[in-house]
């Protein structure tokens, strides 16, 4: 297992707009590049991708949380 | 209603800060709000009291409508100044106010929601014959659309209904452009904003972006105070402000300010509020929208004015009617508005949360500086990147420049990147201080 961890600051979303659904769930099998969440910073949204083909464990933020960098914000598996 | 005594300041940053210096010079008190992130801020400090309502991600803080009207509650405030940006013109948040049995220091909550909807504001400006960007409502079929272009004029501008802050639009030269785009812009449209409808409006090529100031009272008066342009932005972000508008011909500035208080008056406003135009190279203007509370801009104003907008805030708030004939308000000099941010221009702009462990801050004649924070301060990933606002006033558009080179040689902050660089090199431009410049300008001047 490894883990996704922030890069920047901010507020972490799972979506990328309110009303829409999750990018990824605990299961989800992504790709490298993939966008899997967002971090906002200063009215700014910055993507996370996916660094490599992976199944996503667990999610440790909701959405809105507040986030710091080095924060794990996804546990991952090989896929 | 009778006078106000202690004000809620709904808000956070350089704004909270102004509005309680604003308070205190009234002799009323200020309660300040705060995060987690802000426990230590500038203007908590400043305050009389001060009341922690939640998180630092600004939906559970400055955002939380039931957050702040309980602070208000607690800290025994009888009205709300709501600053800019976040809730300030929420006109749900506004009528809870109202409904607390505390003033609202801003317009009525339905007249906030109707210049809170472009279709709503347009059709007011429409009534008040203030001219507006001629344009259609949303259309979704392709023979509507052959048949409503030409009468609009092109080249036009292709526009999701749903868009917003200069997304979804784009460009058009002909009819045959246009129907070969349509299906690509509806699916756009559907995808990015979940509703394909479109709309068509009229390009102003070469517009520049001029907004009127405009008070009025509960009595059913209106003054304007002179126009400010910020046709010097990025991304709609606005960098340099200037008032009064530089190279306008006198009957186009006074035609302006008469559509501004007109338009306030047909609406039945209250309060400070800013009118905002597109001025195209032959002096016709179209309204885009108001701003229903005060700007990050305003100081050029009370610069060339005298008028402190925000002690107006107060008074027309405590119900007294415009202490300013419209008569008595004259300009004197030019005022700029330099916006430093925290912000790195070699990176896109990208934002640079951070320490600031080093701040000098500028001073002299015509020089002032409005700031939410204090060497040693955060600039929280939270909120907006303004570091500092420095304001420059001067006899002439010449002293006035000459100034605000002084004040950003003396102006040193260290330990974010920030756009103080690029300042230094506008105001040094030839093009910006031979003025004036359109929206577009500075964006073709980066590359």
């Amino acid at each position: 297992m490894s883990t996704v961890d922030a890069q920047m600051p901010g507020v972490f979303y799972r979506r990328p707009s309110p009303d829409a659904d999750p990018f990824i769930e605990p299961g989800s099998v992504v790709q490298a590049g993939q966008t899997i969440g967002l971090i906002e910073v200063m009215k700014t949204f910055n993507e996370v991708k996916a660094e490599r083909d992976c199944r996503v464990g667990r999610i440790l933020l909701d959405d809105g949380d507040e986030v710091d960098v080095g924060q794990t914000m996804f546990e991952v598996d090989e896929a | 209603m009778t006078g106000l005594q202690r004000v809620l300041v709904a808000n956070r940053g350089e704004i909270a800060v102004r509005v309680i210096r604003a308070c205190h010079v009234a002799g009323l008190e200020a309660v300040a709000v705060y995060s987690d992130a802000d426990e230590h801020a500038r203007w908590v400090r400043m305050a009389d009291d001060a009341v922690h309502i939640g998180r630092s991600a600004a939906q559970k803080s400055y955002l939380d409508s039931d957050a702040l009207l309980k602070a208000a509650r607690t800290a025994e405030a009888d009205a709300v100044h709501p600053g800019y940006g976040f809730l300030s013109e929420n006109g749900a948040f506004a009528r809870a106010i109202d409904e607390a049995g505390l003033v609202f220091i801003g317009p009525r909550p339905s007249v906030l929601e109707q210049m809170g909807d472009k279709a709503a504001a347009r059709s007011a400006a429409t009534a008040a014959g203030v001219p507006v960007v001629p344009g259609t409502d949303p259309i979704d079929n392709p023979e509507d659309v052959a048949r409503l272009a030409p009468e609009i004029g092109f080249p036009l501008l292709l526009k999701a209904s749903a868009g917003g802050g200069g997304r979804g639009i784009r460009p058009v030269r002909d009819v045959d452009e246009l129907l070969e785009v349509l299906p690509t812009a509806q699916a756009e449209a559907r995808s990015a904003f979940g509703d394909p409808a479109i709309y068509l409006e009229r390009a102003v090529p070469q517009a520049r972006h001029v907004e009127v100031q405009v008070l009025a009272d509960d009595h059913g008066h209106a003054v304007h105070l002179f126009e400010r342009d910020c046709s010097v932005q990025r991304r709609r972000q606005k960098l340099i402000e200037e008032a009064p508008a530089p190279g306008l011909r006198e009957e186009t500035r006074k035609a302006l300010a008469s559509a501004a208080v007109r338009l306030a008056e047909h609406v039945g406003y209250r309060g400070a509020g800013t009118v905002e135009f597109l001025v195209d190279a032959e002096g016709n203007f179209y309204f885009i929208e108001m701003n229903a509370r005060i700007q990050v801009e305003h100081p050029i104003t009370e610069m060339i004015t005298g008028v402190d907008l925000v002690a107006e805030q107060l008074s027309i708030a405590a119900g007294r009617p415009l202490s300013l004939a419209q008569e008595s308000i004259e300009r004197r000099g030019v005022a700029v508005e330099l916006r430093i941010n925290a912000e790195d221009p070699e990176r896109d702009f990208a934002p640079t949360p951070g320490e600031i462990s080093e701040l000098r801050l500028p001073g002299g004649p015509g020089v002032r500086v409005d700031t939410g924070i204090t060497q040693g301060d955060r600039i929280s990933p939270f909120y907006d990147s303004l570091i500092t606002k420095l304001i420059c006033w001067g006899d002439d558009r010449d002293q006035a420049y000459a100034r605000a080179r002084q004040a950003l040689a003396e102006f040193h902050v260290e330990g974010v990147a920030s756009t103080t660089g690029l300042h230094r090199r506008l105001v040094t431009d030839p093009e910006l201080t031979a003025g004036p410049v359109h929206s577009t300008w500075l964006e073709q001047r980066l590359g």
